[in-house]
């Protein structure tokens, strides 16, 4: 892809107008584990999540999230969510390393102007796991 | 399966006119001549330049020779600045042969001393960039900038701009109608308040430059009425052809070319005349102040039904931009919790075009400077969203949007982490 194209690969596109995994409601007690949050409004680009973890196995098994951002933090944010969720869901140290580069290739790449600001989810994952781990001690 | 689309962005460009083609048309291959050449082709090339600058004098209220044809808005803006600086910078070197005008410029004309005061020029923050930055790049050189602030509504104060002038400010330069919040400001206020202090002073500086480019199919261009001495509009934001553009310079106004070569355009702005675009500038000019009057009336309806309609539709819309004070065609809100490119890509889907001065859809990733300068909410700025009507723009297209942008609202808000 030319990297100072605008115009976003069809799997962006796709997963940008039909996000997988947004949290649609306000969580209710118990719903989720822990939550996290990267970005900043200053930046234009503020992302929540919220995960559900199985305490035996450490996998993930939910990955709710919110994103106020451009159209490749809303797609990158949604490929994230499926890849931890997927196939009954990646324990949380392999989830740890998924790194931007997956992301963007799972998209089929992205501008590369977008990639610092809008690849968030694994930031504010990390977040989630850090608090997570803060009341479920390993 | 073609789908609808409903183009709603002519502030960043306007289709052209078949008129204005058919006008362009026989300079292409038929007078192909060069209209400095002094046999017949070349003649009437450039018979066809001289009608198409005297019609565009006409319309400015100026002398043929006051307007210089350029390759467009972003040309002219710079020829203005930076071509008025140079020939100060000049003035300077030289000010042993003009010492009237140095003082006057504020220069110290004292050889003993070489302390001397930093020429200066004032604008506003909203201005497009082709102002902002050759400003930007002048003040790299030693020169001093002011920038004033405007009003809520987006509004330069023509007081402000008076207190800011100094005995060294050489030029002002304020946008007569902006290219994002469509704000039309007190030009010819402003113009009289330094004709006022130009008279007071006894002084020629500084002069008073307005670059046109969105006000050129709304609103009346004469140049002595405005009380302009430098002027830019370009074709492509008036059905005209892309790539060109004009500057007025008045008689009086000192400036130096940015290029150097042949003696077209007085010297000022030399290289082979684009004669099919210039024939073309001059029709769409034609056109556009023509009709100006009687479609304005028509927008005006159009954009304030179509700005009630999407604040009552959708919560926490706010208007950018003064609601009177704003040109006919424009229409830019905020939209808050949703980002701006999230926004247009998805009217895109829709099949509408519009445009955003969120940061994530320009390439510097900073929000518009214009939305930042009357709102420091940074929602405000990611959020906003500019619809930009045009001679085709019908109610029907905007009921249209009215109906789908509800929707994509909510759905945006509904996976947005800002919740309002």
């Amino acid at each position: 892809m030319d990297k100072n194209s605008w115009t976003y690969s069809e799997e962006v596109k796709k997963n940008f107008l039909h996000p997988k995994n947004f949290l649609e409601k306000e969580p209710k007690e118990g719903d989720f584990d822990a939550q996290g949050e990267a970005g900043s409004a200053a930046c234009g680009d503020i992302m929540k999540v919220w995960i559900k973890v199985d305490l035996k196995s450490e996998k993930v098994k939910k990955f709710k999230w919110q994103t106020w951002g451009c159209a490749s933090a809303i797609a990158s944010t949604s490929v994230f969510s499926e890849m931890v969720t997927e196939r009954g869901g990646m324990e949380i140290e392999k989830a740890l390393k998924i790194t931007p580069q997956q992301i963007i290739e799972r998209l089929h790449g992205l501008p590369s102007i977008k990639i610092h600001c809008s690849v968030l989810a694994d930031q504010a994952f990390k977040d989630a796991v850090k608090n997570y781990y803060a009341v479920h001690s390993s | 399966m073609t789908k609808r689309r409903v183009y709603l962005d002519h502030a960043a460009t306007t289709p052209m006119d078949p008129k204005v083609k058919r006008a362009m048309e026989s300079f292409w291959s038929k007078n192909f001549g060069n209209p400095s050449s002094i046999y017949t082709e070349g003649r009437d090339a450039k018979g066809a330049m001289i009608l198409a600058r005297a019609e565009i004098a006409k319309i400015l209220g100026a002398m043929a020779e006051e307007i210089i044809f350029t390759s467009g808005g972003t040309e002219s803006d710079n020829l203005a600045i930076l071509g008025v600086a140079k020939h100060f910078a000049k003035s300077f070197l030289n000010y042993s042969f003009s010492p009237r005008l140095n003082s006057q410029a504020g220069f110290d004309t004292d050889s003993e001393n070489k302390q001397f005061k930093k020429p200066h020029i004032i604008t506003s923050k909203i201005e497009h960039h082709a102002v902002l930055n050759p400003c930007k790049e002048l003040e790299k050189q030693g020169w001093e900038v002011t920038y004033i602030g405007v009003d809520k509504n987006g509004l330069v104060d023509p007081r402000e701009v008076i207190r800011a002038i100094k005995p060294e400010t050489i030029l002002v330069s304020v946008m007569y109608a902006n290219n994002e919040i469509g704000t039309i400001q007190p030009i010819n206020e402003i113009g009289r308040a330094i004709k006022t202090y130009k008279r007071e002073n006894k002084t020629d500086f500084p002069y008073f430059h307005t670059d046109a480019c969105q006000a050129a199919g709304h609103l009346d261009l004469n140049v002595e009425k405005l009380g302009v001495d430098l002027l830019t509009i370009n074709g492509s934001k008036i059905y005209g052809p892309k790539g060109v553009g004009v500057l007025y310079v008045g008689r009086s106004v000192g400036i130096n070319p940015l290029m150097y070569g042949g003696e077209q355009e007085k010297s000022l702005r030399p290289g082979t005349e684009n004669v099919p675009a210039i024939v073309g500038m001059a029709e769409a000019l034609k056109i556009a102040q023509k009709s100006k009057d009687k479609e304005a009336k028509r927008l005006v309806g159009l954009r304030d039904y179509f700005i009630k309609k999407l604040i009552s539709k959708i919560p926490n819309v706010y208007l950018n931009g003064d609601p009177v004070k704003r040109l006919p065609n424009n229409i830019n809100i905020s939209v808050l919790g949703v980002e701006g490119e999230s926004l247009v890509l998805y009217l895109d889907e829709y099949g509408v075009a519009a445009s955003t001065g969120s940061a994530c859809s320009s390439m510097s990733l900073e929000p518009s400077h214009v939305i930042t300068a009357i709102n420091s909410d940074p929602l405000c700025a990611h959020g906003s969203l500019r619809f930009t009507m045009g001679k085709k723009t019908t109610k029907q297209e905007l009921d249209y949007v009215i109906k789908i942008l509800p929707e994509i609202a909510k759905k945006l808000r509904q996976f947005s982490a800002v919740k309002i």
